[in-house]
């Protein structure tokens, strides 16, 4: 009977948890923390631009932890190039912001099941993604980039011929290079830290990847230089709505070309991106205005 | 010490203590719900009924079967696609715990019965007690004895597990973790040390109170 005691005690003391639980789970916590409640309406099907102007509040999922273009700094308030943007889309619709935290795996279905209205998430343009969504114009390009000693710098492709280039598997560095630059011998690695080490210790001439990733990192580790800022075939970044949203989406095509005027997208990486890009790097190889690439 | 001071910057620490309360409402929640739910699955697998028996085996196999990130999302995004039915983060983050817990306790309550021989229900009646005085005073104490350990075992898989939720939307524990570690990773690229080592101790927080308990009524058992 002892330890029938102790068992039931545990029990109640489960069911006392959960009651307080259920008590404090009502009244919600922070905005970072409870961002999916279903206040916005969104029930599955998209909202048009005067629903959602009706509603008085926008949903925008963008990145949490994709410094600087989405992340949530100390004070807990989100922050970065995506971020600057969609309080202006809030701004200029005249209705609140509603952030959502989203993840790359689940940006698609986001959208798809239209529980956020626009996704400005880092967002690459690609053929097999705009066949789920619609994109809007780009307002960031990336391409590739090579960093390397300032010893011995590399500002040509041209010239990593016969020499030792570090790449990162399964990346488009890797195959970009192999494919056009058969000449370059490649350094393959598993992860960006390993490559960045091994970049470090001078087990290779130079690095190639992203060229947001590699401007950053060359940022932070003075005696490297990314003497190549654009390289390769030009990817574009872009807001995306749910498929077949047109008003939203021709909506957001006419912000982004009538904020050309005033070079929104230039100011926007000088208040985000300028801090972390130092200001030898072209921003024109970062920032497209007007959705002009 | 480089990057320990990440932990005190801002609001970090009480982010990271609000992270940590929605991780144990969302497991707490799922936990009792899944006993609840897992009791009277657990009944059903007792029934001699074959249909009853095969229709339990194939929802249990199912659940564990499948991983919990493909039912997250099955639950989250494919109940909005199908019925426009839009539930939010948390609350399909309880369903499919709930959905998971509750197999396993199911699973649980079945072989804890089954594992009591047959001689102490014999002996039982051969005593002259009733049906029901069999049960509470024979049976469910030594079912039960048996039972609380997998349990709580299971209670600390369930708050592990509630790191998936992050992929729907719910900034649980460990993703306000990752959120300052990126934050900071420019000034501070040695904080992910320090962040994960403060959420390695959350979790031990939670989770070895109840592995002691485990222990302690395991040792018992055995008496």
């Amino acid at each position: 009977m002892n330890t029938f005691k102790k068992i039931a005690s545990v029990f109640a003391a489960a069911a006392m948890a959960l009651s307080l639980a259920a008590c404090s789970s009502s009244n919600g916590s922070s905005a970072a923390s409870d961002s999916t409640d279903d206040s916005s309406a969104a029930s599955g099907s998209y909202r048009t631009v005067d629903q959602i102007k009706e509603s008085g509040e926008i949903t925008i999922g963008v990145f949490s932890d994709k410094n600087p273009f989405g992340y949530v700094d100390n004070d807990g308030t989100f922050q970065g190039y995506d971020v600057y943007f969609a309080d202006r889309i809030a701004k200029d619709l005249g209705v609140e912001l509603k952030l959502v935290p989203v993840e790359a795996a689940s940006r698609v279905e986001f959208l798809e099941t239209a529980k956020v209205d626009i996704i400005l998430a880092n967002f690459t343009v690609t053929d097999e993604r705009k066949e789920k969504v619609d994109f809007a114009l780009p307002y960031m390009k990336v391409a590739l980039g090579v960093v390397s000693p300032d010893s011995a710098i590399i500002t040509d492709a041209e010239q990593l011929n016969g020499k030792t280039l570090i790449v990162v598997k399964g990346t488009t560095a890797e195959s970009y290079f192999t494919e056009n630059y058969p000449d370059v011998k490649l350094q393959k690695y598993d992860e960006y830290n390993e490559a960045y080490s091994a970049l470090q210790d001078g087990r290779g001439d130079a690095f190639s990847t992203d060229n947001t990733e590699v401007l950053a990192w060359a940022m932070n580790n003075p005696g490297f230089t990314v003497g190549v800022e654009s390289l390769g075939s030009t990817d574009a970044i872009a807001p995306a709505v749910t498929k077949g949203n047109e008003t939203l989406l021709n909506w957001i095509n006419d912000e982004i070309t009538a904020l050309a005027d005033e070079q929104f997208f230039h100011a926007d990486y000088d208040a985000t991106l300028a801090s972390v890009y130092g200001d030898n790097v072209d921003k024109d190889s970062l920032v497209v205005e007007g959705g002009v690439m | 010490m480089q990057g320990i001071e990440v932990l005190f910057m801002g609001n970090n620490m009480l982010r990271l203590l609000d992270g940590l309360w929605v991780t144990l409402r969302l497991s707490l929640i799922s936990i009792a719900l899944s006993l609840v739910i897992g009791v009277f699955v657990g009944a059903l697998m007792l029934v001699k009924n074959p249909v009853v028996k095969v229709m339990c085996r194939v929802y249990i196999e199912i659940v564990r079967i499948m991983p919990q990130l493909v039912w997250l999302f099955i639950i989250f995004f494919g109940i909005t696609k199908m019925t426009k039915i839009n539930l939010s983060g948390e609350t399909a983050a309880v369903i499919m715990l709930t959905i998971w817990g509750a197999s396993e306790v199911g699973d649980l309550v079945r072989s804890a019965f089954q594992s009591i021989p047959s001689h102490q229900f014999e002996s039982g009646l051969s005593l002259g007690l009733s049906r029901p005085q069999l049960y509470f005073y024979v049976i469910f104490p030594q079912a039960l004895r048996g039972l609380v350990p997998d349990i709580i075992n299971l209670s600390t898989r369930m708050i592990k597990t509630t790191a998936l939720v992050s992929l729907i939307g719910v900034t649980e524990v460990l993703k306000v973790g990752k959120q300052i570690i990126d934050a900071n990773r420019f000034e501070f690229p040695n904080a992910a040390l320090w962040v994960y080592a403060e959420i390695f101790l959350m979790y031990f927080i939670i989770c070895f109170p109840l592995s002691l308990l485990s222990r302690k009524l395991t040792k018992k058992r055995g008496e």
